[in-house]
């Protein structure tokens, strides 16, 4: 083609930035332990978990349109079998990332079936996976039925290294997750997967392998979410599984994604941050704080259905972590085309995500 | 597997499609070769693209088989069907929505022609070069009205690099120009020696392009051959006419 053939942006100068911004900010939360008091450091840990949960249920239901109220499971699993893994005789910190693995490993069968399944179907049939494996586990002779048990094992450490060295896991994980959730919504198979979302007749049309790439996503997001559970666990040492297997879990994840933004990269986190602070401010208000919680939902969807950051991105074009395509169509190139596009046109609508 | 008397690069023979008590494709046998275009036109209801949808791999044929490029494809979904060059267009246009105009013929080129990024890029971009829509790349698919979305159909089945390319109905609603554009761009894909099966109800714009008209009525091929002598065919006015086949 020749000189004035168009460009195919990735970033924009407010993402680099953002890179620089999002580097800086792990950089300060790794040292943070040291000027944080033990309570924060704890809170802290606990918003990490917060994203990588809205992060993970983000990737699947924004992006990959795969909406879930059963994923709660996936959390209980990485608590019960780091529990498992550490009463076998694994070292509990080990135990928490190995029980991860066997979470996206039990979770490849699942998806055998589940993934058969449309839309309500779907959502649906995860909440039955979710309390058929709750009630399974309450089987198992350690976890004593619904009494629970513990990481006992944990305890050999003492309160302080412990405390931080959850932190410094947590925030491995959440920076990791992130990363390759980044990494694969931005790649090739990122787009097969929105094109899933949005249409799977006509992504099987033009050659998207959909039950594969379907897998691959339903899988990272069970692994990421059992690492999540993994850590919970971690942090508070007791395992009761109708805690773990609450959906709860999956009510928090789709309150931070849809306020924060579905189908935005930005918005999981955004959400994420916001349910920790409302939960910071308003969680000692029992009855009061989930009401509360239901009604911002509520109201989030019906009046701003993108969340925050969607509506931040289509009024402004600010995308910070974009995992789209932009052409830049060079001023002098000629336009065959049957709508004519101003320049203004072409720089400033973006996609969805 | 159907063994092939010649050259064709697409050989269905005795496809049956039924739906419940519907049946909707009665024995049909379609052979063409590699470089042909074929036109098919038929009364609402006769099945074309019912046959474009087995052909292409959406639904199985209630019986009957497929083959492609020599090779039994009956059992093959559509996804593998488009990585082996055989590609569909919608009837109904099913863009990508929350994707770009740029995306959604990416996703073709990257994962249909299995081509690797800057590759894609390159073939997306001349896709949608060819289809006239440099002009709204940036812009989300679920914006666009209904004749873009109709050329989106187009430029991302040609992004996959199909050797054989099924259309049904791109045509549909067009002005004379834009008839004229699209003539012109389907003559592009032939001088790309791209095979074509078209299914279209504007019968003269198919005919500046098909040099083979089937006419199917009833889920039934009536007529085959000269597109003139097709037209002709005391059948086939029947048909149009709205006799039926007596």
């Amino acid at each position: 083609m020749s000189a004035a053939s168009p460009v195919i942006e990735r970033g924009t100068a407010a993402s680099r930035i953002a890179a620089i911004a999002v580097a800086l900010i792990i950089a300060l939360l790794a040292i943070a332990p040291q000027f944080l008091s033990a309570g924060a450091v704890d809170r802290m840990t606990a918003l990490f978990i917060y994203v990588i949960l809205a992060a993970m249920w983000n990737a699947l239901a924004g992006f990959g349109g795969l909406v879930s109220v059963g994923q709660q499971v996936f959390f209980g699993l990485g608590a019960y079998f780091s529990i498992r893994l550490a009463d076998a005789g694994l070292n509990p910190f080990v135990a928490l990332f190995v029980s991860a693995i066997v979470v996206g490993a039990v979770s490849w069968p699942i998806s055998l079936f589940m993934l058969r399944l449309r839309n309500g179907e779907f959502a649906i049939g995860m909440w039955v996976i979710a309390a058929l494996t709750h009630l399974l586990v309450n089987l198992d002779r350690l976890v004593q039925g619904e009494t629970g048990t513990s990481l006992i094992s944990l305890n050999v450490y003492d309160a302080s290294t412990r405390r931080v060295a959850i932190y410094w896991l947590a925030l491995a994980s959440m920076t990791a997750l992130l990363a390759v959730l980044f990494g694969l919504l931005r790649g090739s198979t990122g787009a097969a997967i929105r094109a899933i979302r949005d249409n799977e007749d006509a992504a099987a049309s033009v050659g998207v392998r959909v039950t594969g790439t379907k897998r691959l996503l339903f899988v990272l997001a069970a692994f990421g979410i059992g690492i999540a559970g993994a850590l919970w666990l971690a942090t508070s040492i007791t395992f009761q599984p109708k805690t773990y297997f609450s959906v709860q879990w999956t009510a928090y994840m789709i309150f931070m994604v849809l306020v924060g933004g579905i189908g935005t990269f930005e918005g999981a986190i955004l959400g994420a941050l916001l349910f920790f602070l409302i939960e910071t401010w308003f969680g000692g208000a029992g009855v009061w704080y989930l009401i509360g919680l239901g009604a911002t939902a509520l109201a989030f969807s019906l009046l701003l259905p993108r969340g925050l950051w969607g509506t931040l991105e289509e009024r402004f074009g600010l995308r910070l972590l974009p995992v789209g395509y932009s052409v830049r169509i060079p001023v002098n190139a000629t336009l065959t085309t049957g709508e004519t596009a101003s320049p203004a046109q072409t720089t400033t609508s973006r996609e969805k995500a | 597997m159907t063994i092939l008397p010649n050259a064709a690069i697409l050989d269905a023979a005795g496809i049956h499609k039924r739906f419940g008590a519907l049946v909707v494709l009665d024995d049909i046998d379609f052979a063409m070769g590699a470089d042909e275009a074929v036109g098919i036109v038929g009364p609402n209801g006769a099945g074309k693209t019912t046959l474009l949808s087995v052909l292409s791999g959406a639904y199985p044929p209630s019986a009957g088989t497929v083959a492609f490029k020599g090779g039994d494809v009956t059992a093959l979904p559509a996804t593998a069907r488009c990585r082996l060059g055989l590609v569909r267009t919608h009837q109904v246009p099913k863009p990508f929505g929350g994707m770009t105009t740029f995306e959604n013929v990416f996703v073709a080129a990257s994962h249909g022609a299995g081509l690797k990024r800057d590759e894609a890029y390159e073939e997306a971009l001349g896709s949608l070069k060819l289809c006239g829509m440099l002009g709204v790349a940036n812009r989300r698919a679920e914006t666009l009205g209904l004749l873009d979305r109709k050329r989106l159909e187009l430029a991302r089945a040609l992004a996959a690099r199909p050797t054989l390319l099924l259309l049904d109905e791109i045509g549909g609603g067009l002005t004379d120009g834009e008839a004229g554009e699209l003539v012109e761009t389907i003559r592009e894909l032939r001088r790309r020696k791209i095979g074509i099966v078209w299914i279209e109800h504007i019968v003269h714009i198919l005919l500046q392009v098909a040099e083979r008209l089937i006419c199917m009525d009833a889920g039934k091929i009536i007529a085959d051959g000269d597109p003139q002598a097709v037209m002709a065919n005391p059948q086939v006015i029947s048909a149009y006419l709205g006799g039926g086949p007596k």
